[in-house]
């Protein structure tokens, strides 16, 4: 039998080299889900207030499935484990599943590596509307959102809005003109921002808070009200990965293809865009992840959106889920800080692995 | 002619302002193999993307296999009709079997993906375009000449009765020109594929092409086998050079 399949494989190299491929991606998908539940129990077991593994296990089986396990628990540790560990390393998990699809999104529309989830002002705009959030003298909450997550996710829906209406104005090629566009923008309200920040007074440190990002105010609440449109549209990109593949070769190559570019790209923006608002909104500006992440899928499995998306979703979950874990240990720093000095270095080293190297 | 794949009416089509081509009426009938020529900017891509649908007339009809192009889906374009752009870039590094799928596009299951028959197709378009020995490698580090085998590859994956390309041999060296142009022949014997290339080469024109357009002026200048539609007038009045100045100077003048 074995002979066999070596002689078919001799004799077809394709079939051969793409059931070695198979096997490559069961792998990483089996590494990413271990990675991932690893990770999900350390947020869990570990934090500053020490919570034992049996009392710990025993709140998440009564919260989970109703199950006594006849172990004692305190309403502290019950708050604890159950109203903020949780949530918030489901949080991590699904921002960082939302920040590597978007970010693989973007780069394959923009067709530009250099892309990320904040490329065309998102980041710049969500910012802005956190800051006069944070100014505003009113506190009202709106479908689980605070002020400041809902002005969050406003702008960065404004401002990615607001660069492609303009990006559709002039000559330039569609794509270039969107990242010109999304420069120019972000750099205008970057400079909004820098007034916000001047004229925040004490609450200056609640804007930077923002702007390096974390997980400091997860909640159930929060959680739910992010995270269908994070997953929903994760999965609706992964939907159209033949229209990702397809611009592979160019936008012009796309529509020979088969691609209706001018529709997908509105689509896929969109989501894309859609994504990247609700991650922002709830944990701020965290770099690095949706940049990093795609690029090291592709180095792994190849270009294939179908195999980049939903591998990104799985290791952005994981990256992020640990540089929670990591930013908790040391004190609670921004998990930004974390995310910038893993992935800096990691993003270093893959370029001067990949032979061809970047070109933009 | 009601059995065209490709028709066009009366077409006039540009961009803003300029109109590049005008009246423009065009038949080509199935398993036809027709070489486009002409100068630098007399309208050649412009036809091309008129044909593929990319470009609509501003007058006129153009119709692909029965349809008017416009009426179609890009994806019912594509399963009519390949095109193998002159150059592409890759973004990222993709072996060259990844990109030759690409292909596939238009005929895989939008969700599942690639099957057992899209392999097939790629696995023979790479051996009938001669690539074996690229498979595994990144398509990022070919030479542009190698690049373009790879462009013609995917055309080939597509399996679509017309195939139309955009100057396939421009950086080619001589043994690869010939081959390819012996692959658009293969192809159109064997699976009666009709091809219509854009073409620089006079010559590749005339031996491999029993149909030339010429296109100048905003429309065709010339339509009809090598002999007539390159005959030394036609070639002085359209390029503005006399054929014999195309010639190496040990081939003696008549």
């Amino acid at each position: 039998m074995a002979t066999d399949r070596g002689a078919l494989a001799a004799s077809r190299p394709l079939v051969g080299r793409i059931a070695h491929a198979r096997g490559r991606v069961f792998r990483l998908v089996v590494i990413g889900v271990v990675a991932v539940v690893i990770a999900g129990m350390l947020g869990i077991a570990l934090g500053t207030v020490a919570v034992s593994p049996a009392e710990t296990l025993a709140i998440l089986a009564r919260q989970l499935f109703g199950l006594d396990l006849g172990v004692a628990t305190t309403p502290g540790a019950e708050a604890i484990v159950w109203d903020i560990r949780v949530p918030r390393i489901l949080t991590a998990m699904v921002v960082g599943t939302g920040l590597a699809v978007a970010g693989a999104t973007f780069q394959g529309l923009l067709r530009n590596p250099l892309a990320d989830p904040y490329v065309l002002g998102t980041a710049s705009g969500a910012a802005l509307g956190a800051a006069i959030a944070v100014l505003l003298p009113i506190r009202i909450a709106f479908l689980q959102f605070g002020l400041l997550q809902g002005f969050a996710f406003a702008g960065a829906l404004v401002a990615i809005f607001v660069v492609y209406r303009l990006s559709r104005i002039g000559g330039l090629s569609p794509m270039t003109s969107l990242l010109l566009t999304g420069y120019a923008v972000g750099s205008l309200l970057a400079a909004g921002l820098a007034l916000a920040m001047y004229l925040s007074g004490a609450a200056l440190r609640q804007i930077f808070g923002f702007l390096l990002g974390g997980f400091d105010l997860a909640s159930w609440e929060l959680l739910l009200g992010t995270a269908p449109i994070i997953l929903i549209g994760s999965a609706l990109i992964l939907v159209r990965a033949r229209a990702l593949n397809g611009m592979l070769l160019g936008e012009e190559a796309a529509n020979h293809l088969g691609i209706d570019v001018r529709r997908e790209r509105a689509i896929l923006l969109s989501l894309a865009s859609l994504v990247t608002a609700a991650a922002v909104a709830i944990s701020g500006l965290i770099g690095f992840v949706g940049l990093v992440v795609p690029h090291v899928v592709r180095l792994l499995v190849g270009p294939n959106a179908r195999l980049v998306i939903p591998l990104s979703a799985l290791f952005g979950a994981a990256l992020l889920a640990y540089a929670d874990v990591i930013a908790r240990l040391l004190g609670d720093i921004p998990v930004g800080v974390v995310t910038a000095v893993i992935g800096a270095p990691f993003f270093l080293a893959l370029l001067r692995r990949t032979r061809t190297g970047y070109e933009l | 002619m009601s059995d065209s794949v490709i028709s066009l009416h009366g077409v006039a089509a540009g961009y803003g302002e300029r109109e590049v081509l005008r009246g423009v009426d065009l038949e080509i009938a199935p398993g036809e193999r027709v070489a486009v020529v002409g100068p630098n900017g007399a309208g050649k891509s412009t036809l091309l993307r008129l044909i593929t649908g990319v470009l609509a007339p501003t007058r006129g009809e153009v119709w692909l296999g029965g349809d008017p192009v416009g009426s179609l889906s890009r994806i019912a374009i594509a399963r009519r009709l390949a095109v193998v752009p002159q150059v592409a870039v890759l973004p990222f590094s993709a072996r060259v079997e990844e990109v030759v799928a690409l292909g596939r596009l238009p005929h895989e299951d939008p969700l599942r993906g690639p099957r057992a028959a899209d392999v097939l197709a790629i696995e023979s378009a790479i051996a009938r375009v001669g690539l074996d020995g690229f498979v595994g490698r990144d398509a990022r580090e070919l030479s542009l000449g190698e690049r373009q085998l790879v462009l013609v590859a995917v055309a080939v994956a597509q399996e679509s009765p017309i195939v139309v390309l955009d100057e396939p041999t421009v950086h080619l060296d001589i043994r690869h020109q010939v081959d390819v142009m012996e692959l658009l022949s293969d192809l159109n014997r064997r699976d009666g594929t009709t091809v219509i290339a854009v073409l620089h080469d006079l010559g590749l024109a005339a031996r491999y092409f029993p149909r030339v357009l010429v296109v100048n002026g905003g429309g065709i200048a010339a339509d009809g086998p090598p002999a007539e539609a390159l005959s030394r007038d036609q070639i002085q009045s359209v390029f503005r050079v006399d054929p014999w100045q195309l010639t190496p100077p040990w081939v003696a003048a008549p």
